[in-house]
């Protein structure tokens, strides 16, 4: 795939010889969403970490729009149109809605630290696109609140357009719909393909909810032991023998195809 | 080579008291989250009990009883304060903590001066151990051979103490979640008093092994809480086999930096932290401190900058201020000058903890640079204050370049400990390089300019500084800039992800913040003609640190209401009270336990309040408001 | 076995629970349902005392509980598993269940590792690995076995399925399964439906704070306006 946004090749980490990650190779297509599932210690945190820069892989190569980021720090990476949310929503509790959103587009634009940061008002920077990205997250009604009153839905939310605000080209999202009940969740992912979809992002999320998993993703691309061992749309992905043993089980706990 | 030797031995030796009084730090600080800043103060407690009873108690069997007997009678004092002070404050905020501790550090100085009067008392030799040996021609106390064995001996029964008792799992594990070992049917409150208790007991016992050595002072607490400090930092807070290794490391340091240059063991020995902390944040042997769940003090709500009320109020406290000389006598405006100095000290390290999150503990470092800074540029190039008061600010700010490089890579109790240990650096520079400073005896003769000569005039000048200072400052919390650092301090991990760089917003953060304090430095120095080393000290520090909880360390600029009551009423009492320190210290222990969010911060959750419930009245709303979010 | 009526709570300002009731039976597994944010765990950490404040009845085996302290409460046989494990990561699996000891109750068959290893077979495989270095599917096994030593007659079950991969739920059914046959009462919250409707004799729906429904897993199926309202399936 030669026009994928993002192409991940023999990606490798141990930890103190532990190998958390073996030569992990995958690819995302703008406008395509890609779900990696598998177990809890499969992998999934170590490859979202080093896509992000938190940590830096001991072998193989990350590229994001043709350039090369592997061991660039999140900063970096970010600048580079990474946005990214987490598994427990990480928002500035200390200020309203709207601010969230000011600051992520500031530094998106501006940097945090060039001559102009240090003059004005957030207050009074950029309020018509943050209000216009929080409209099309649903949350413009609470702009002025400060963000600490928020339910825990809207904060999910919010960090759907914090990520949004710095012009992505690829979001990271892990576990988007933990913690969320089961119609937020199905409408923060609709959400999120529909954006995807209309600006051509790249999307990749790692989830345990089957139901979303298989409702959302364009396709999916399974992680056991560090590696890879299925990938492929969600049809054969749920009828692959391997990945019924060492995840899906018997097929209990999600919805049957009808 | 001999002389090699007998450095090493003796330094071998000393690391046993540095090991017992390290360790009870780090293994209170495991499982309460405390750093007991009164850790010194036990140890001051447990050698003046100790000297009392020894002095009675003439036998080598009574020497022993007499250390066990005062350290057991100490860890009753330290389960006192634990049931009834920390107790209330195992879920306050780290500065909270400290601050407390610190109080009671306060409070145990004065009473120890009561008790036992002001001078040093030197006790007897440990009876039975008196002697010396010859190694290879030097003579070294026999006592010194019994501390060197003690070391390893506590340690191997503490780890017995860990590894292979139940109680010392639960301590283990209470380490790690103390409230899912309260759900698991543990009693956590008598296990965190035993904690404290063994923890109190070590020092006191620490303090007492030092009699023979040492003479007993009252103010034996705060050097060996910067050395224990240092080595619990080195070490890795919470690791016991840490405090062991760093309390040789640094006791070998201070035995054979003597030896290259006296006074030069205490800069070797931050030195080497700050370069343990760079290469291993947590320490030799430490772990990661995951944040344990506290409970944060609920805020109140966003910040805002001031609407037309409070831009009018606050216009007209600026008026009156100015307006202050046509009421006040000479020595009324020389202690309001020496007010808004304190404001602009306040407010600086304000921005620092409040909106950056970055709680210091050695902001006298910045104030001190710009005094010095300034003294030494009238005496050495004559020049005039105003140029002073450019380059005094300037030198404490190249100092924070330096500085802050190494702090930011740091967070938390880690910042905290860093940067107490450059004030202390920069203190001990001070204080032992007469030449440069004068020492002691500081540097007197700066006097200001004529035109500002004039308690008035100088008033004036301070107010005017003072007042650009906190605008400046309030003007910087919101712009970008500040809303960056503000952000770091919310969330390091979705700041990284939006683009804010962690260390150098940070960084340029803790110059600013340096610069300003350096301008109340060099006010300070002018108003008073002269500094000595004490303005480096922990006391200024800490001076700052209550102005701002005074005000309250969730608001923007609380710490000037803070600077002004702090600073009026600290000048009274000096002047009317022999033991300052107790009353300071209870006002502490009390502020801290009772109002945790400051003047200004209690005012505006009041205000917060009355609005919530005029506006529900209004809406006649009956049913109690709802928050969600929370499963 | 446990009765609580009228259960009240508050984090900080923030009053979470309104007047919830609801019982458990000896022997009996109940279901917690409800959306997140419902209350549900804080009804957990309500009942087992790691609150700042609650009011209300709370009757545990005829004892009056609702003024004890965690670990009083765990002493009378009410076990906790919280949402996110919380398994002491630098102890051995061995010393994590050790600190969940508790005497044995009188008349019971007290559970020592050996049987904790038995119910779960992957734990004694590493009974000396510190639990830092488990899956999360192993913490979990983990964190259930811990509060079992502490011999309870019911435990209060956080979220179990929480995270955690279908695979490894389906163990844990048959875990609970086999706990309710060795006598011990389960209460647990959940927000699959599917992995409650496995196990649970009854179940609670848990909305905004407030008690919305109590019955039978089946009369809760014969009732999709309630799951549309409440579960938002």
């Amino acid at each position: 795939m030669s026009d994928a946004l993002l192409t991940v090749e023999n990606l490798s980490k141990s930890y103190q010889g532990v190998k958390a990650v073996q030569g992990v190779s995958l690819a995302v297509a703008p406008g395509e969403l890609l779900a990696m599932i598998g177990p809890n210690g499969a992998g999934k945190s170590s490859c979202f970490n080093m896509l992000n820069g938190q940590i830096k892989p001991d072998t193989g190569r990350i590229r994001i729009c043709g350039k090369d980021t592997t061991g660039l720090s999140p900063e970096r990476i970010s600048r580079l149109g990474v946005g990214r949310t987490f598994q427990v929503a990480e928002t500035f509790l200390s200020m309203t809605v709207r601010e969230n959103v000011q600051l992520a587009i500031q530094s998106a634009r501006h940097g945090t630290l060039s001559l102009q940061s240090f003059f004005g008002n957030l207050g009074r920077k950029s309020a018509a696109e943050a209000d216009d990205i929080l409209d099309l997250i649903g949350l413009l009604g609470e702009a002025g609140r400060s963000c600490r009153e928020l339910p825990y839905g809207d904060i999910k939310r919010l960090e759907l357009a914090i990520a949004l605000a710095g012009d992505p080209k690829l979001l990271l999202m892990d576990e988007p719909a933990a913690g969320m009940a089961t119609r937020e969740r199905m409408l923060l992912m609709r959400l999120t393909s529909r954006i995807a979809k209309e600006r051509q992002l790249a999307v990749l999320f790692t989830e345990h909810d089957m139901d979303i998993v298989f409702e959302h993703a364009d396709r999916i691309i399974v992680l056991n032991r560090g590696q890879v061992i299925a990938e492929g749309p969600p049809v054969d992905v749920r009828m692959n023998a391997d990945v019924q043993a060492v995840y899906l089980g018997s097929g209990a706990l999600y919805k049957q195809e009808h | 080579m001999d002389l090699y030797v007998v450095q090493f031995l003796t330094g071998l030796a000393n690391a046993a008291s540095l090991f017992l009084v390290a360790s009870g730090l780090s293994l209170i600080f495991g499982v309460t989250r405390i750093v007991n800043f009164a850790h010194g103060a036990f140890y001051m407690l447990g050698a003046y009990i100790a000297y009392s009873l020894t002095v009675r108690w003439q036998t080598p069997l009574g020497f022993w009883a007499a250390l066990l007997v005062a350290s057991a009678a100490v860890a009753v004092v330290g389960v006192i304060i634990e049931t009834l002070l920390l107790r209330r404050i195992y879920n306050a905020p780290e500065l909270l903590q400290l601050l407390a501790t610190f109080g009671i550090t306060l409070i145990a100085e004065d009473a120890v001066r009561l008790i036992w009067g002001p001078e040093d008392l030197v006790g007897p030799r440990a009876a039975g151990l008196s002697g010396a040996v010859s190694i290879l021609g030097n003579a070294m106390p026999i006592y010194d051979f019994v501390l060197i064995l003690l070391g390893p001996l506590v340690f191997g029964l503490l780890w017995l103490l860990l590894h292979r008792s139940r109680w010392g799992l639960l301590v283990r594990a209470a380490t790690q979640d103390r409230d899912m070992v309260n759900a698991l049917g543990v009693n956590q409150k008598w296990l965190f008093t035993g904690v404290f208790a063994l923890g109190v007991f070590l020092a006191a016992f620490g303090g007492g092994l030092q009699i023979p050595r040492d003479a007993v002072t009252h103010f034996m607490d705060l050097s060996i809480i910067t050395e224990v400090f240092v080595i619990v930092v080195i070490g890795g807070l919470g690791s016991i086999g840490g405090a062991f290794l760093a309390a040789i490391i640094v006791s070998q340091l201070n035995a054979f930096g003597i030896l290259i240059l006296p006074g030069i063991s205490l800069v070797l020995m931050f030195a080497v932290m700050a370069v343990v902390l760079v290469l291993r944040p947590w320490g030799l042997l430490g772990k990661q401190v995951v944040r344990s769940r506290i409970a944060a003090l609920p805020d109140v709500g966003a910040w805002k900058p001031f609407d037309r009320t409070g831009r009018l109020a606050v216009s007209l406290a600026v008026f009156l201020a100015v307006l202050l000389p046509f009421l006040l006598g000479d020595y009324g405006i020389s202690v309001a000058s020496e007010v808004m100095i304190a404001i602009i000290f306040a407010i600086s390290l304000q921005f620092l903890m409040s909106v950056g999150g970055l709680d210091s503990f050695g902001h006298a470092a910045n104030l001190g640079l710009g005094a010095y800074g300034a003294a030494l540029c009238v005496q050495y190039f004559g020049m005039s204050m105003e140029l002073a008061m450019l380059t005094g600010p300037l030198i404490a700010a190249a100092f924070a370049v330096v500085a802050g490089w190494f702090c930011v890579r740091l967070s938390n109790i880690y910042f905290a400990m860093l940067t107490l240990a450059y004030a202390q650096i920069l203190w001990s520079i001070v204080f032992q390089w007469v030449d440069l400073t004068g020492g002691d005896n500081g540097i007197v003769g700066v006097w200001p300019s004529e035109w500002a000569a004039s308690p008035n005039a100088y008033y004036w000048l301070t107010t005017a500084c003072a007042v650009g200072v906190v605008l400046a400052i309030r003007y910087l919390t919101f712009s970008p800039f500040g809303y960056s650092l503000r952000a770091l301090r919310d969330s390091p991990m979705r700041s990284a992800t939006i683009g804010i760089s962690q260390r150098h917003i940070q960084h340029v953060a803790f110059v600013i913040s340096a610069f300003f304090a350096g301008l109340a430095g060099v006010l300070f120095a002018f108003q008073k003609g002269s500094i000595f080393p004490d303005a480096l000290g922990i006391s200024t520090s800490v001076d700052g640190l209550i102005m701002v909880l005074l005000g309250g360390f969730n608001t923007v600029s609380g710490s000037v209401v803070g600077a002004v009551v702090y600073k009026v009423s600290s000048i009274w009492l000096m002047s009317n009270t022999d033991f300052p320190r107790l009353i300071l210290g209870s006002v502490i222990v009390v502020l801290v336990v009772l109002f945790p969010q400051g003047i200004v911060g209690t005012s505006q959750r009041l205000l917060e309040t009355w609005r919530t419930r005029r506006r529900l009245g209004e809406a006649n709303v009956g049913a109690p408001a709802q928050k969600g979010g929370v499963a | 076995m446990l009765e609580v009526a009228k259960l009240n709570s508050w984090y900080g300002p923030a009053h979470i629970l309104f007047d919830v009731n609801l019982n458990v039976m000896a022997g009996e597994v109940v279901a917690l349902l409800g959306r997140n944010g419902a209350g549900k765990s804080t009804t957990m950490k309500s009942i087992i005392g790691l609150v700042n404040r609650r009011e209300g009845r709370l009757v545990f085996r005829n004892d009056e509980i609702s003024n004890l302290a965690p670990f009083e409460i765990s002493r009378k046989g009410l076990g906790y598993v919280p949402e996110d494990r919380r398994i002491f990561t630098e102890l051995t699996v061995e010393e994590n269940l050790e600190v969940g000891r508790q005497p044995a109750r009188e008349g019971g068959n007290a559970w020592t590792p050996d049987r904790i290893y038995t119910l779960f077979p992957n734990l004694a495989e590493m009974r000396k690995r510190p639990a830092g270095r488990m899956s999360g599917g192993e913490q979990q096994m983990l964190t259930i076995g811990r509060t079992l030593m502490g011999n309870p007659y019911l435990v209060l079950l956080d979220e179990p399925s929480e995270g955690i991969a279908p695979k490894i739920v389906e163990q844990m059914a048959e875990a609970i399964i086999l706990l309710k046959r060795e006598g011990v009462s389960v209460l647990l919250s959940e927000q699959n439906l599917h992995f409650a409707r496995l196990i649970s004799d009854r179940c609670y729906i848990l909305e905004k704070g407030i008690t919305q429904f109590s019955g039978t897993v089946a009369e809760l199926d014969s009732r999709p306006d309630l799951r549309e309202t409440y579960l938002a399936l």
